[in-house]
């Protein structure tokens, strides 16, 4: 019991402290795919505790609504992160919930910082909210649709059990499961806002959405902000991982060196896909805001074939 | 038993490409990712039928994937690529309806021939009733974008999608030698249509079929 609450805990300050470090991670690779130099990869920890150490400016008419959503929308992230497997399955809290609990608190973050971005009243606030509602409204039935499809294949909603299906030989080659990955990848990148969506690293632009609603914020709000926007690159990495690259996942019942083994791999899955993604992201440029529905539509009629194409297989 | 799951595995994946390139085939609004596209599509028609060639042990379905290889992956794109080069159309095609709603049509096309499909070909064997499925489905989206293109060029693409969908299906009834033939004759079929179409449109247009008012607007155009 301790020993299985140890690895949760390890893996609760995982997540916390790699997801800073994905982060610089990939704007380090951005800069050098561009010939820059670029900032260190430890720039977002000294960002952080720069940030921490501010003081915070709150405009006049703020509620309590805007100084309680930075908190609320860290807590939801952090719990969903600490959900899926990073270097380890059937870690102890991931009995508690399943993929539908983990797009649940997605959902319920995005509804406090839409909410948190209305608050103080100004135009860009309200921009970004109701651009991030309409990017949600088509990402969230794709990322339900997905969960679907997954389920349907491994008979189950539960990340350690889907994990040990995928590496099972009984997965097979399916078309369903390759239209699913594609699907969650745009998800992923649309809920990131990441560049053919939203552009990461620019502030005060009219197209930006992620960065117009927490653009009044300040200080150690603005710092506890962006760590649960890491720690969802983070959490998105980890799940498609999770589900699709399985490999070197370890038990939580197995020898503290196969526990060592899988967080090797987690950090190497963490580096390719910080890589891949800023190739992604150097290699396209960024869509006008009213082709985002069409982009992530891709996602949610791929996400839906993939749950249909489910019917005409052997199993069912 | 693992190589038969392993070849339905293969068949599956196959004849579902072959589905998302119709999807892709509604997505597409330029004029040459619609040629390529369909190019495409009778490519993953012809390595579906050779599979199927293969499983079966039915040497005259190689036939059948040959010809769909050679004149639809090939000779009708480069083909269609040279007619739109010459009409000076490749800018993006009309639809009628938005995108979106097309692929939400779609998405419901494929759920109706399933769930028509599925509880016909119950008995049938499990290979054979994926791809009537499938190529019902393949068939209906090649109906919505004829329904839904008005430029002649996108219709005959549809046209030529729904007629990949009908070999799918011939493919996946085992044993009719008939296959072969039926597949030449609706290959000349469709390339007298696509002639046919085109001929009506220049003469809409024109008054005329004469190919030097063609060179003139190219000339105005330009």
């Amino acid at each position: 019991m301790i020993s299985e609450l140890f690895i949760q805990a390890v893996q609760m300050l995982a997540v916390l402290l790699l997801a800073p470090l994905l982060t610089g991670l990939v704007r380090r690779v951005k800069a050098r795919l561009l010939r820059r130099r670029g900032p260190s990869i430890l720039q977002p920890y000294r960002d952080l505790v720069r940030l921490a150490h501010k003081e915070v400016v709150l405009a006049d008419n703020a509620s309590w609504l805007f100084r309680a959503a930075p908190y609320l929308i860290f807590a939801t992230t952090w719990v969903a992160a600490s959900l899926v497997p990073t270097f380890a399955t059937g870690l102890i809290f991931s009995w508690a919930a399943d993929l539908i609990v983990i797009v649940a608190l997605l959902g319920s973050a995005r509804f406090f910082l839409a909410l948190a971005g209305l608050d103080v009243g100004t135009s860009f606030g309200g921009l970004g909210s109701s651009r991030e509602v309409m990017i949600a409204s088509l990402a969230e039935p794709a990322l339900i649709m997905v969960v679907f499809t997954v389920a349907m294949i491994a008979g189950s909603t539960q990340l350690s059990t889907v994990s040990a299906f995928m590496l099972s030989p009984e997965v097979g080659l399916r078309v369903s499961l390759g239209l699913a990955l594609v699907a969650l990848i745009i998800v992923a990148i649309a809920e990131n806002s990441r560049i053919p969506v939203d552009n990461p690293s620019t502030h005060l632009e009219l197209t930006m959405v992620h960065e117009a609603m927490i653009l009044e914020y300040s200080g150690r709000h603005l710092a506890v902000l962006e760590t649960a926007s890491s720690l969802n690159l983070l959490l998105y990495v980890s799940l498609i991982s999770s589900i699709f690259f399985p490999w070197g996942l370890a038990d939580a019942n197995a020898a503290p060196l196969a526990l060592f083994t899988g967080f090797v791999f987690y950090v190497v899955k963490l580096l390719v896909s910080a890589c891949l993604l800023a190739v992604f992201e150097t290699s396209i440029a960024k869509m006008r805001v009213f082709r985002v529905p069409q982009f992530i539509g891709t996602a949610l009629m791929m996400a839906l074939l993939a749950a249909l194409l489910m019917f005409v297989t052997r199993s069912l | 038993m693992i190589a038969e799951t392993f070849s339905y595995d293969v068949a599956h994946m196959l004849a579902g490409g072959m589905l998302l390139v119709s999807f892709m085939l509604l997505y597409q609004d330029r004029m040459y990712g619609l040629l390529n596209t369909f190019a495409l599509h009778a490519f993953v028609l012809s390595l579906s039928v050779a599979w199927e060639a293969y499983v079966n042990q039915s040497p005259h379905l190689y036939i059948t994937a040959a010809i769909a290889l050679v004149l639809k992956a090939i000779v009708i794109p480069t083909a269609l690529h040279r007619i739109v080069q010459r009409l000076g159309i490749h800018r993006t095609v009309e639809t009628t309806v938005g995108i979106g709603a097309t692929m939400l049509v779609g998405i419901g096309l494929v759920a109706l021939s399933m769930a028509l499909m599925l509880p016909v070909t119950d008995a049938v064997d499990p290979l054979a009733r994926q791809d009537l499925a499938f190529s019902l489905s393949i068939l209906l989206l090649g109906l919505l974008m004829m329904v839904t293109r008005r430029n002649a060029v996108g219709q005959v693409v549809g046209l030529m999608s729904i007629e990949n969908g009908l070999i799918l299906a011939a493919a996946g009834a085992n044993g009719m030698p008939l296959v072969v033939e039926i597949s030449v004759a609706f290959s000349v079929l469709i390339a007298f249509m696509v002639i046919g179409i085109f001929l009506f449109r220049i003469r809409e247009r024109f008054d005329t079929v004469d190919v030097h008012v063609l060179d003139s607007f190219r000339g105005e155009r330009k």
